[in-house]
């Protein structure tokens, strides 16, 4: 089962729809809840980075018998010092960011925190493709 | 603790999610940053905050926070309404502060996550 969704970089208001959407799919497929929490919670910081530093975004999600794969590209500034952004408590977030209740350096070390696998590819000045798998054993 | 007492407690007035004052709940958590929301492993329990935006209900949505209490009489917009109806949660607000409701919860049984 396959879904792709548009991501508006600034867009606080949609913030968090993908998230919601793919919860929704997973509880409609029986998968336990804990998982479904580690899933959504994943995609849902991945999602709000792309709208809090990024341009535009594209969530690429792919839901199969063994696990779910999600693939997060976007276009934006891109992460000049992974080292730095995978460090709790190191964040980059404008202020705006930080009145959303986000931007404390703690996204990127969540998302770790909660996949089985998770990578990250980034240029600078071009952007960041996060993947993120999570097995439903 | 059922949720009508929970309200009751903090003098509440609930704004969504009337149906879901007879449950009980075990837990709270009290945060305005919902980046440690976020790392709250338990599910089930209930959101006390001060941040009163659509943040805060897609938060307590992916955290599995059903209940949701906004203290210091910030103001709930009706989209933050609409999205926590179309997510069954239930709001509270207060008008005491967060360390106040979450001082008289935890005192009336109400436990914390960690």
């Amino acid at each position: 089962m396959k879904f792709q969704y548009s991501v508006e970089g600034g867009d606080f208001t949609m913030a968090g729809h993908a998230s919601s959407q793919v919860k929704k799919s997973l509880k409609q497929l029986g998968i336990d809840s804990s998982i479904i929490k580690r899933v959504v919670v994943a995609l849902y910081e991945a999602e709000v980075n792309i709208v809090a530093h990024a341009y535009r975004g594209v969530i690429d999600v792919d839901i199969e018998s063994a696990g779910i794969k999600l693939k997060l590209t976007d276009e934006g500034p891109g992460i000049p010092d992974i080292e730095k952004a995978m460090t709790k408590g190191f964040s980059t977030a404008s202020a705006a960011v930080r009145e959303m209740g986000f931007g404390a350096g703690m996204g990127l070390p969540n998302i770790r925190d909660n996949s089985d696998r998770f990578t990250i590819d980034t240029v600078v000045n071009k952007g960041t493709v996060l993947s993120i798998e999570i097995d439903f054993k | 603790m059922v949720l009508q007492e929970v309200c009751n407690l903090v003098n509440g007035e609930v704004l969504c999610g009337h149906s879901r004052l007879k449950e009980s709940v075990e837990f709270a958590f009290s945060s305005d940053l919902m980046s440690d929301v976020l790392t709250v492993k338990k599910e089930h329990f209930l959101l006390i905050t001060g941040l009163a935006n659509s943040q805060s209900i897609r938060t307590a949505e992916m955290s599995d926070a059903p209940y949701i209490l906004i203290c210091r009489g910030k103001t709930v917009t009706p989209d933050m309404v609409e999205l926590a109806s179309e997510n069954g949660i239930l709001i509270i607000v207060s008008k005491f502060s967060m360390f106040k409701c979450s001082g008289i919860l935890y005192s009336a049984g109400l436990k914390a996550v960690y």
